[in-house]
């Protein structure tokens, strides 16, 4: 058999300060309860610039323009040591301000939901045809010459609570109306966070085309694996929006479907897209993911608290293509997967013997054999603040702990293990964003050059917040250097195999016929 | 502290008493489990829980504090690894201070 390999990643960040006071869940939450609080008044103080954001060096990492062990040498707080030079542009990616992206909104709605302000679709219309990559991919730009509003309109709306408000620098400029009277999977605000992740996950694609040699025409199945749901109050997460995002970039000829497991769901993702590869049902399949407004500024309390910006300020997104073996993109093991069963039980201890240890022990490898693991990579600047500590580092603990368990590692190395194999975190919290995903993108250059053979991808997700399971879950998968061959792989049978193979039965015959 | 698990200690302290009834925690963070600790002896410092306000009085322990109680096979099964991990000293001092 072929193993199916990882042709490239693309990264995208959204910063949306606005969004973060009028869309955020803690902050709309804290509207609800409280809407004399201090923290809503301090809030808008420690927004950020766009040039600080773009030069904020986790920022940087996630699209491809700071390797993340590189960022060791940043002393931080990261966020008062910015990358000199940083551009908005990486190799991997982009972050794109908060004008443009309402412009993606408006773009990307087929329904006549978004009302921009007249002046401001204009003008949002040019930058967004001139963008190198929108302009060139994105199909759609056509939905900005229709339908503009005046800001009386606008406000008219949002103030009737039909429309849920876009604000750029806290100016009234656009709107997302209810899909339906009174429809609550249509309403103003779900509209407005399937939008933003739809955009957002659009724009990721789009950056997909302009950083690979894939093409729109060539792919044949997108996998979408945000945390939304879409429907309607008949089927409210009935789906689709991997061809939602498809048709913004023309690909015509791809169909898709939604998968879903929290933070897991790009890890369950990307091992689905591997098997319909490695089966031979896809040639070109594409996962991606959108970015989540609820998410943003989640942790902004603390953060303020603190006396910090207010560093969740991005929607992120990603979008990752797996293909046919080529001889060179690195392989997706398809027969080395780990996965916490409904019987793995939810200790900590428990879900990693399950994802991480159990997989290589069936492939008969240790936990030595992995040259480095991409785990659950928030950004610890936002984590640490709130009491969460740094997830990445404390997985890294977890597996180089296993280790010592398991006597692979002494217990003295310890640390050491968790510097050699880990990195530190540098993807925004935005829930199935962080999970394993973001490092594929160096993972594939650092495997063309020689630099790491063999990488572990781990998703986990945390079941219990839908409230129908206390159950736990976690994917994980190996991805490894191609040793070349394309019409072979790790564990399969290649041509030089088969010869042998043959020759040693002529020997054999020939021997029994003395 | 979830505000939901403010309001499930919060009815099951109503309905026991804090006599024979102790919180168990399992928190990673120092700070977190303190908080915990915190919000069901003395209220929720947030002010943002069905607790806020309500000092219930309640004993809670971190798991890590309750080793000698525990079956050693089942403690090496589930929680041995996360003993290597965690800053043990800091989560029980942390706890500790809460009991009074």
């Amino acid at each position: 058999m072929s193993f199916p390999v990882m042709k490239g990643a693309s990264y995208a960040l959204v910063q949306c300060n606005d969004m973060v006071i009028h869309q955020g869940s803690t902050q709309t939450s804290e509207m609800r309860l409280n809407p004399d609080s201090e923290h809503l008044k301090e809030l808008p103080k420690h927004l950020r610039s766009f040039e600080d954001c773009v030069a904020y060096p986790p920022n940087q990492s996630y699209i491809g323009n700071l390797p993340p062990r590189e960022m060791k040498e940043i002393s931080r707080p990261w966020y008062e040591n910015p990358v000199s030079g940083a551009t908005r542009e990486g190799k991997y990616g982009e972050i794109m301000p908060q004008d443009e992206f309402l412009g993606c909104m408006k773009a990307v709605d087929m329904f006549d939901l978004v009302v921009l302000e007249e002046s401001f679709q204009s003008a949002v219309k040019e930058k967004l045809t001139a963008h190198p990559v929108i302009g060139k991919y994105w199909v759609t730009l056509g939905t900005l010459d229709k339908n503009p509003g005046t800001t009386e309109q606008i406000k008219e709306l949002v103030d009737g609570h039909k429309a849920e408000p876009m604000y750029l620098d806290d100016k009234l400029v656009g709107c997302v109306k209810k899909a339906h009277d009174f429809d609550a999977a249509l309403s103003e605000h779900v509209m407005f966070e399937n939008l933003a992740g739809k955009a957002s996950a659009a724009f990721a694609l789009a950056l997909l085309f302009a950083k690979t040699d894939l093409t729109p025409e060539g792919v044949q199945y997108i996998i979408e694996c945000s945390e939304e749901a879409c429907g309607d109050m008949n089927q409210r997460g009935g789906g689709n929006f991997a061809k939602a995002i498809g048709e913004i970039c023309g690909c015509k000829n791809a169909t898709g479907s939604d998968t879903r497991s929290f933070c897991a769901g790009p890890a369950h993702a990307l091992v689905e897209a591997s098997a319909l590869v490695g089966a031979g049902v896809y040639e070109e399949v594409v996962v991606l993911a959108g970015g989540a407004t609820a998410k943003l500024g989640l942790n902004a309390k603390d953060h303020v608290k603190k006396g910090l910006p207010v560093i969740e300020d991005c929607l992120g997104a990603f979008a990752v293509n797996i293909g046919e073996n080529d001889g060179k993109s690195p392989v997706i093991r398809t027969d080395i997967v780990g996965r916490h069963t409904i019987g793995s039980g939810a200790s900590p201890q428990a879900v990693m013997q399950a994802i991480v240890a159990d997989p290589l022990d069936r492939a008969g490898m240790t936990l030595k054999d992995v040259d480095t693991y991409s785990v659950e990579m928030q950004n610890p600047e936002i984590t640490e603040p709130a009491g969460a500590g740094d997830v990445p580092s404390a997985n890294y603990k977890m597996i180089a702990a296993l280790g010592v368990m398991k006597k692979v590692f002494e217990k003295s190395e310890l640390n050491n293990v968790v510097e050699s194999i880990g990195m530190p975190g540098f993807a925004p919290t935005q829930g199935h964003i962080p999970s394993g995903v973001p490092f594929l993108g160096y993972c594939k250059d650092m495997m063309l050059e020689g630099k790491v053979n063999r990488a572990m991808i781990v998703g986990k997700g945390s079941l219990f917040l839908g409230r129908l399971t206390n159950l736990f879950d976690g994917v994980s998968f190996i991805v490894e250097k191609n040793n070349g061959e394309a019409d072979s792989g790790a564990g399969g049978t290649d041509k030089e195999t088969i010869r042998q193979m043959v020759a040693e039965a002529m020997k054999d015959f020939a021997a029994s016929l003395k | 502290m979830d505000l939901e698990n403010q309001a499930r200690i919060k009815d099951l302290a109503e309905k026991y008493g804090n006599e024979d009834f102790i919180v168990l925690l399992g928190g990673g963070e120092a700070e977190a489990s303190g908080l915990a600790a915190e919000t069901v002896s003395a209220g929720d410092p947030t002010f943002a829980g069905p607790l806020a306000g309500v000092p219930l009085g309640l004993k809670a322990y971190h798991i890590l504090e309750l080793k000698d109680e525990i079956d050693p096979a089942i403690y090496e099964e589930q929680i041995s690894m996360m003993e290597m991990v965690l800053d043990v000293d800091a989560i029980k001092k942390e706890v500790a201070e809460y009991r009074g």
